[in-house]
């Protein structure tokens, strides 16, 4: 079955492109009639958390999303979309699907001029080259989620259950490592 | 700028793509662009509508005034220069922007060379109007390249010509032999390499949004059925009867940019448009400057 990629806004194309390689199917998820195609995995995108927000709960999206998320549809977020999973944002008062219980920061690492790339280790996959764009990093996990990378020994991975969050952008080299391990969940 | 940089400032391009940008003068007109759905605003003094009205000279918008609508809003801040003022640039690389528009709609500080865009670190928008203009920004270093169309006008039949030359052109080199590129990049006095590009990908190495006139969202869907990575909105919010309402129908039709019914509703009821003028109407031809 095929995974919908959440397509209100952001770099939803690269993550497309990425699963297409892999011989995985995709539907771009625009609006709530989307919401009802057949797929059975979820990509959240990097973009803007704010954007991204607000249409998902304008366009009728977010309800059914979030009680796909709960239910246990295997996730993949990147960047904004970790910061939609964060059960709590500590510089924001706007939280979204709150099912990841992680803390998270967003702009972390300030403007643009502090974005960065950084080849770091991941636990099971070993380096990793991570962009990381005016990105967001864990400051604080539940018990129950796995930090799969720390970077400046900030957390900047988890998973738990079956969502996978990431604070930089795999979609975005041509290591398709990450995009395995999530159609393996 | 070193490549890795670069390749940063790209990527920030790629995350506002599906995404309007808007024009903001305030801290209140960017926290209702926000709350609107905006992916990035434009902070200036004046929006290009009221820049045609003033006439005389344009300039960079007063850094306080740039650095308190970065603390209002969480998203990204994008401020404009002079073509050709590297000295405005490097103030605003300073105030930490996060995007710097070379922009047509301000002055012209140099009427022969733009900014030599290799020598920052904060990522540069420019505007172009036809495939040649797009790679010679890229060369000099633009991260991100937008349509100039004509702004200030409402008018969008600019925006749509420029669109529209630029994707005739990339199909003809799409389809070009590969001997006859040489002369392609000689002709658009552009590097082999970019129209190399060009020709295996069928599009421009960095994103490409469409600006200059868009006022609604029938013009936003528009534009991007042909081909937009997103747009700019500039005067034709804050210049219209309802800003918050338009913002917000010009956002979710650039999202739902193929639905027609959901365009539709979208329309309805959103107050006055921005009254515009059209480009045989007015004397200054913004699109003609920096070529």
């Amino acid at each position: 079955m095929a995974t919908g990629i959440l397509a209100v806004q952001g770099a939803f194309i690269e993550h497309e492109h990425i699963l297409n390689r892999l011989g995985a199917d995709t539907i771009q998820l625009r609006q709530k009639s989307d919401l009802y195609k057949d797929f059975d995995r979820l990509i959240l995108p990097g973009g803007e958390s704010t954007v991204q927000g607000k249409l998902l709960k304008d366009l009728g999206m977010f309800d059914i999303l979030k009680e796909k998320i709960e239910s246990g549809m295997p996730v993949l977020a990147t960047c904004a979309g970790l910061i939609l999973l964060a059960e709590n944002i500590s510089n924001d008062t706007r939280t979204y699907f709150q099912t990841l219980p992680i803390t998270v920061k967003r702009n972390a690492y300030g403007r643009q001029l502090g974005s960065f790339h950084y080849n770091g280790d991941i636990k099971g996959l070993g380096t990793f080259p991570m962009e990381f764009i005016r990105a967001p990093y864990i400051e604080a996990a539940g018990d129950n989620v796995e930090i799969l990378a720390y970077v400046h020994n900030k957390a900047v991975a988890a998973r738990y259950k079956k969502q996978l969050g990431f604070s930089f952008h795999p979609e975005l080299c041509s290591d398709n490592r990450i995009h395995k391990m999530f159609l393996e969940l | 700028m070193d490549k890795e940089q670069y390749k940063l400032n790209r990527e920030l391009a790629q995350m506002l793509k599906g995404g309007v940008i808007m024009d903001v003068t305030t801290p209140e007109q960017a926290k209702i662009a926000e709350e609107a759905g905006a992916c990035a605003v434009m902070a200036l003094e004046r929006i290009p509508a009221d820049i045609r009205a003033a006439g005389g000279v344009s300039r960079m918008s007063d850094p306080a005034m740039i650095n308190c609508i970065q603390e209002t809003v969480s998203i990204p801040v994008m401020a404009k220069c002079r073509i050709g003022h590297f000295a405005e640039a490097q103030i605003l690389e300073a105030i930490e922007i996060d995007y710097i528009d070379e922009s047509e709609v301000l002055s012209p500080a140099d009427d022969i060379y733009h900014i030599d865009k290799t020598q920052f670190r904060v990522p540069f928008v420019c505007g172009a109007k036809n495939l040649g203009e797009a790679l010679r920004r890229i060369n000099e270093g633009a991260a991100m390249i937008r349509t100039k169309g004509e702004p200030g006008t409402g008018d969008v039949v600019q925006a749509v010509s420029h669109m529209r030359m630029m994707n005739s052109a990339i199909s003809k080199i799409t389809s070009m032999r590969d001997d006859e590129l040489f002369n392609e990049a000689k002709e658009l006095q552009v590097p082999y390499e970019l129209i190399k590009y060009v020709h295996d990908n069928g599009k421009l190495p960095v994103v490409n949004f469409a600006a200059g006139g868009i006022a609604t969202p029938a013009d936003a869907a528009l534009m991007m059925q042909l081909g937009a990575d997103g747009v700019f909105v500039g005067s034709g919010i804050f210049m219209s009867g309802n800003p918050a309402k338009r913002a917000e129908a010009i956002v979710k039709s650039v999202t739902n940019y193929k639905d027609a019914k959901m365009i539709a509703e979208l329309s309805k009821n959103l107050g006055e448009a921005m009254v515009g003028i059209n480009k045989d109407e007015i004397t200054l031809l913004m699109a003609e400057r920096g070529i």
